[in-house]
Parts: C-alpha cells; sequence; structure tokens
C-alpha cells in the first residue's frame, strides 16, 4: 500500500495495490488511512470470500468496506462481474479528482472469475459528486484587493498545490505581487526553496522566519492546506494580527472547520491561483509595498539561522547526513522519509527544489512508509535518485521490502539515521517528561549492514563525517538496493520545536546564537 | 438550534451506514432519523435532525456532502416545512385507567389499533413536542411500550 502512495505521490498518477481477503486486506488498513489524511489518489482492490458466503464468517472473511469506512473517500463492494467496469472507471475517477483520496474496491472471487464481454462504460455516473474546479469569480476578485491592500501578505500553501500541480501559478503570484512563501510539510517543494521569497516550513518544527512571519503577518493567504494543529499550534493565537485570511481549498468542508477565513475560495489550487493571478495583472500594482516586509523577514534569516553542533562524542551530526544528500545529489533527488527526527532534518536542512521532490507521511505520521514509498516512488520516477532517509525505528517496520526492492531490482538508497533511539518521542521525554525515557531506547537491533546483505542488498556503515559523502556516493552509483547504516549522534534534538498547543512563536531552540553548519533559511 | 435536514441519497446498500458512520466519527449526535425511499425509487430521503448549538451545522452538512453518495441536503426552515412522527405506545388500561386512556387518546386524535383485556395500543402522528405530551400525560397511567420513527419533513410549496 506504501509504495502504490509513494508512486502516486511521485507521480500524481492513481496508485494501485491489490491484496487478498481477510487478512491481505487488513494489512492495508495503516495504508488506506495513511493516504486518507494526505489526499493520495490510490485504489486498492481486495480479494473477498464468494459472494454467497459473505456474512457466514468464511474463511479468510472480513468486512473489509465497513473496516475502511471511515478512512475512503468512496468504497465499493461489488456483487457480480457485470458490475466491474463502471466500479473500476468511477473509482479511479473519484479517487484522482476534487481533493483526491483512497477508494476502496472488494471483489469477490466469484466475481474475479466469472467471464463477461468487457464495454467501455459511458462514464461515471455519481449524481452526488460534482467537485467545484473554479473559485467564485466576486471571491477571487475580493482575494485581489486584499492582496494590494495588504502589507505584510504571507502565502501559507500545503499539499493541495502539489496535488494541483499549481506550482508554477503560485510562483508566478508570489512574484508578481512579492508575497513570501511558506508550505506545511505536505507541501515542501511547492517553491524552489533558494527563492528568497521561500521562507522554509512553518508549524511546530518550522523555521523561526515562517513561524514569526505567519505570526505578525496582516494578510494570510491559505492555499491547499487545513489548518492542521502542527502547524498553527494554539489557535487562538494563530495569526493575531491578520487582518484578512484568505482560504482556497478544493474541499469545502475544510473551509471553516479550524479556521474561520475572511475570503473563502471553493476550488482546485490551480484554477484559482490563476485566475487570481489574471486578476492580479489587470489591476494597478503599487510597486513595493511589500518592500519593507521582505526586509524585515531576510532579517530574522540571518539572525535565525538553522544551526547544529558537531557531536562532541565524533558521531555524526544526523542534520550533516541531510547536507550531504543535498550536495551529492545536487538537491535534484527524490527524498522519501519515514517519520519522526529524522523527518524533521530532512524537512530543515535540504532545499526543496520542485514538486513531487518531496515524499513523506504527514497526517498520520506512519513509521514505515519510507522504504516502500520510495521503492513506489523509483518505480514512478527512474530517473531520479531516490533516498530513503529512514530512522533506526522505523526502517524495522518495513525491512522486509529490502526483498521486494532487490526482487524487482529497484535501485533506492536507504539512509539510515540510527541514532538507537525512538528519537522524537525521546526527544519529548527528554524536553517535557524530565528524560524518564520510557520504550524509547532500542537496546537490540540488527547490524543493518549486515542485514541489507542478507536480503541481496548492498550494505554500508559510516561512523565519521569525512565518510558521509563519499558513502551516498558510492551508494548511488552502485545502482542497487543500498542502506546505509549512518551512527549518528545519540541524543541530539529537532530544533526549532514549538510545545504541542503553545503558539507557533514559542519556540524552543529558535534564537541560539549562529553556530557551525546548516544555512537554510 | 434545531436544524432539520433532507438529505436525498442514492438508495443503495450500505448508505446508511456511511451516514451514520460519517455522524459518529465526527461526533455529531443524532436526535433523531428517519429514511425511506423517495418520489424516485432510485432515490432515498433520510430526514435527520440535529442540535445546531452542539455542532456547527455548516460543517455537519458539508461533511455530508463529502459522502459520494449524498446527493442533494437542505436545511429544512421550521417556517416552511411540515413536519411528522409517528408512534405507538401501549398502555396498561384495566378498569377505570381504560375510560382515561381513551379520553387522552381522543383529545389527542390518537387511535386505538390494538385492545386487549389488560391493555390498549395507541397509534398518534404528529409534531415532536404533541407526541411528548400525550406520552407525559399517560405517564401515570401506565405506559408499557413506546416506539417512534423519527421525525420525517418536507418543505411546504413546490420548492
Amino acid at each position: 500500500m506504501h509504495a502504490a502512495d509513494g508512486y502516486a505521490r511521485a507521480t500524481g498518477k492513481v496508485g494501485v495495490c491489490l491484496a487478498t481477503s481477510g487478512p491481505g486486506a487488513t494489512n492495508l488498513v495503516t495504508g488506506i488511512a495513511n493516504a486518507y489524511l494526505d489526499s493520495i489518489p490510490l485504489v486498492a482492490i481486495t480479494g473477498q470470500v464468494r459472494a454467497d458466503l459473505i456474512g457466514t464468517d468464511a474463511f479468510q472473511e472480513a468486512d473489509v468496506t465497513g473496516i475502511t469506512l471511515p478512512i475512503v473517500k468512496h468504497s465499493y463492494l461489488v456483487q457480480s462481474a457485470a458490475e466491474i467496469p463502471q466500479v473500476i472507471h468511477e473509482a479511479f475517477h473519484i479517487a484522482s479528482t476534487g481533493r483526491p483520496g483512497p477508494v476502496v474496491i472488494d471483489v469477490p472471487v466469484t466475481a474475479e472469475l466469472a467471464e463477461l464481454t468487457y464495454r467501455r462504460p459511458d462514464g461515471p455516473h455519481l449524481a452526488g459528486y460534482k467537485p467545484t474546479v473554479e473559485g467564485h469569480v466576486k471571491q477571487v476578485r475580493a482575494a485581489a484587493r486584499a492582496i494590494l491592500e495588504a502589507e505584510r501578505p504571507v502565502l501559507y500553501v500545503g499539499g493541495g498545490v502539489i496535488s494541483a500541480g499549481a506550482a508554477d501559478e503560485l510562483r508566478a503570484l508570489a512574484e508578481l505581487v512579492q508575497v513570501p512563501v511558506t508550505t506545511t510539510l505536505m507541501g515542501l517543494g511547492a517553491v524552489d526553496e533558494r527563492e528568497p521569497l521561500a521562507l522554509g516550513m512553518l508549524g511546530m518544527h518550522g523555521t523561526v522566519t515562517a513561524n514569526y512571519a505567519v505570526h505578525e503577518c496582516d494578510l494570510l493567504i491559505g492555499v491547499g492546506v487545513r489548518f492542521d494543529d502542527r502547524v498553527t499550534g494554539k489557535l487562538s493565537a494563530f495569526a493575531p494580527q491578520a487582518k484578512a485570511i484568505i482560504h482556497i481549498d478544493v474541499d469545502p468542508a475544510e473551509i471553516g472547520k479550524n479556521v474561520e477565513p475572511s475570503i473563502p475560495i471553493v476550488g482546485d489550487a490551480r484554477h484559482v491561483l490563476a485566475a487570481l493571478l489574471a486578476e492580479l495583472e489587470k489591476m494597478e500594482r503599487p510597486a513595493g509595498r511589500t518592500a519593507a516586509w521582505l526586509q524585515k523577514l531576510e532579517g530574522w534569516k540571518t539572525e535565525y539561522p538553522l544551526h547544529y553542533e558537531q557531536p562532541a562524542d565524533g558521531t555524526v551530526a544526523p542534520q550533516f547526513v541531510i547536507e550531504e544528500i543535498e550536495r551529492v545529489t545536487g538537491g535534484d533527488a527524490v527524498i522519501v522519509t519515514d517519520v519522526g527526527q529524522h523527518q524533521m532534518w530532512s524537512t530543515l536542512y535540504f532545499h526543496y527544489r520542485f514538486p513531487r521532490q518531496w515524499i513523506s507521511s504527514g497526517g498520520l505520521g506512519t513509521m514505515g512508509f519510507g522504504l516502500p514509498a520510495a521503492i513506489g516512488a523509483k518505480l514512478g520516477r527512474p530517473d531520479k535518485t531516490v533516498i530513503d532517509v529512514s530512522g533506526d525505528g522505523g526502517f524495522q517496520m518495513t525491512m522486509q521490502e529490502l526483498a521486494t526492492a532487490v526482487n524487482y531490482n529497484v535501485p533506492v538508497v536507504v539512509a539510515i539515521l540510527n541514532n538507537g533511539y525512538l528519537g522524537m518521542v525521546r526527544q519529548w521525554q527528554d524536553l517535557f517528561w524530565n528524560k524518564r525515557y520510557s520504550f524509547t531506547c532500542i537496546e537490540v537491533q540488527p547490524d543493518f549492514a549486515m542485514l541489507a546483505e542478507a536480503f541481496g542488498a548492498k550494505g554500508m556503515r559510516v561512523s565519521s563525517s569525512g565518510d558521509v559523502g563519499d558513502a551516498l556516493r558510492e551508494a548511488i552509483d552502485s545502482g542497487r538496493p543500498t542502506v546505509i547504516d549512518f551512527k549518528v549522534a545519540a541524543e541530539e534534538n529537532v530544533f526549532p520545536m514549538v510545545p504541542a498547543g503553545q503558539s507557533i512563536t514559542e519556540m524552543i531552540g529558535g534564537k541560539a546564537p549562529r553556530k557551525t553548519g546548516g544555512a537554510k533559511p | 438550534m434545531k436544524h432539520t435536514l433532507s438529505v436525498l441519497v442514492e438508495n443503495k446498500p450500505g448508505v446508511l451506514t456511511r451516514v451514520a458512520g460519517l455522524f459518529a466519527r465526527r461526533g455529531f449526535n443524532i436526535e433523531s432519523l428517519a429514511v425511506g425511499e423517495s418520489e424516485d425509487p432510485r432515490l432515498s430521503r433520510m430526514t435527520i435532525t440535529i442540535d445546531g448549538a452542539e455542532h456547527p451545522i455548516d460543517q455537519v452538512t458539508k461533511q455530508l456532502h463529502k459522502l459520494i453518495n449524498v446527493v442533494k441536503i437542505r436545511d429544512l426552515d421550521p417556517q416552511h416545512t411540515v413536519t411528522a412522527e409517528l408512534m405507538l405506545i401501549k398502555v396498561a388500561a384495566e378498569g377505570d385507567k381504560r375510560t382515561d386512556v381513551l379520553q387522552i387518546a381522543e383529545i389527542f386524535k390518537a387511535k386505538i389499533v390494538d385492545v386487549e383485556r389488560r391493555s390498549l395500543m395507541l397509534r398518534v402522528v404528529g409534531a415532536g413536542d404533541k407526541l411528548e405530551a400525550l406520552l407525559e400525560l399517560l405517564q401515570p397511567i401506565g405506559v408499557l411500550e413506546v416506539t417512534r420513527t423519527g421525525m420525517i419533513a418536507i418543505g411546504r410549496g413546490r420548492g
């Protein structure tokens, strides 16, 4: 399921996954929930027992449509083979349009084995499904006026911009009216982070500049975002100075769910941004209106850069591994991650440049996502180097997929930032629970390099900073599935950090003086 | 404020589960729900009553709209809506009590649909408050069993 998900995220096409009935189907549940929370277009086809046995607790029977009901965009329980063509067409249509999401098709074996003459359905017949694509003209005009009135505007963009393919429109808009852009975790890659208007990610582990910008902005323009708690922190203290909030989203239910916008626009991000751009191009635009604001943001970037220290014990700094991945790949690789500290360091210390370059489990935070998703991403984008940044915890949840990578010769590089902990939870226990480390220390772990070799993959081990770059180069050049076990500093924390439920200006570790290392704004 | 939603859904297996599941998952509390075939046999109409003070009605309807099988939702304006609910009540009615029950039934235009030696069964149609009032009067006499259909509603006029 994660492989189909990674494929869908890397290509924008619908990912497809097949599973057998009962336990096969129930094993998809986490993957379906993961895709649902991140709005990824997937079709999962599950086997079911014979139609006449459904409901009798037959061998390997599970109520798959029932189990997955709250985590699908839609689902089907096929009764006979005659329904299959129509159902498949509808499923792909539903999965890939509007707000994308996973669709489950449960197919009894009797329908699978029956024969029929295929006729292409004349289209989906879905009376109750008509996603809004174009934004309301008046609302778009109101948004354009608000943008031109604002002195301290910020674009806050998320996964909706990626899934709508709206990055070009976004860049054109940001440049035309000189509005800085911060992205959510799901929105990374929507803007080239090397551009001066890019502020990096916002939220719990966002950059100081991005969080301050949102705090002090007078206009917040949310595009394809859902004001998630990891982004907003304490809602009542989110964007307190904003005189107006524009919220553009294809899902009307997201508008007003967490934050009441003053200018809501329901529609596809690409269409709405294009309309907004056209509107702004027609209007008279006072020059240099946001210049003072941009200057202030530049000041924060200089004052509060990301920073880390080289570990005193001679191990590798995890942040340095991410920087080396960017250097060695020229910043062009597709970066897939698991979930945890390594994921956050990957958001912070790599400059994303293009949409679909960044593939990570956002809403559900699914450990074990990385390796299978990387395999799917590599199958979708064989032209790109695909690096799976993982942790020693998450990797062990799906490491058996190395067999898949070897079997189908999918040359992904797994970079394990091995600190011997479930690091993100350990960090919370460190910061908020007086270092009472519970169930976070991985005392027994396999030798990852040997494990990789046992699967027929290439295994490597790196324990000094000087070898990081060469090891990455060697792994990429090998053209084989490769696992590199980076022995990193054990108790390094991810900073900046906003404690849960606090205002996003209440950052820990954001204001430390500039030290060695990272320079990403 | 109480809201009455008239929800047109596809008449397919599992649709009621989807609607009920959505309410459960989002923590919306249903006060009453009635469902049956509509004027078009391919569609069913659900009448759902919820407390608007408890849940933002806007969120409820938007989330409902996301269900693929939901075709149309109307938040009915109470000023222009006819509502009705059917209730069956079994009342203990021996001796003197029998006359009391029959009198109350007549006031409420409730029909006696079953007569036993020790009990009577009443069928009554009306808005929720009327049914509540009837129940309140019968309670001291001895209500044995009650079943209600949940409210159904329809907007006045052609609209």
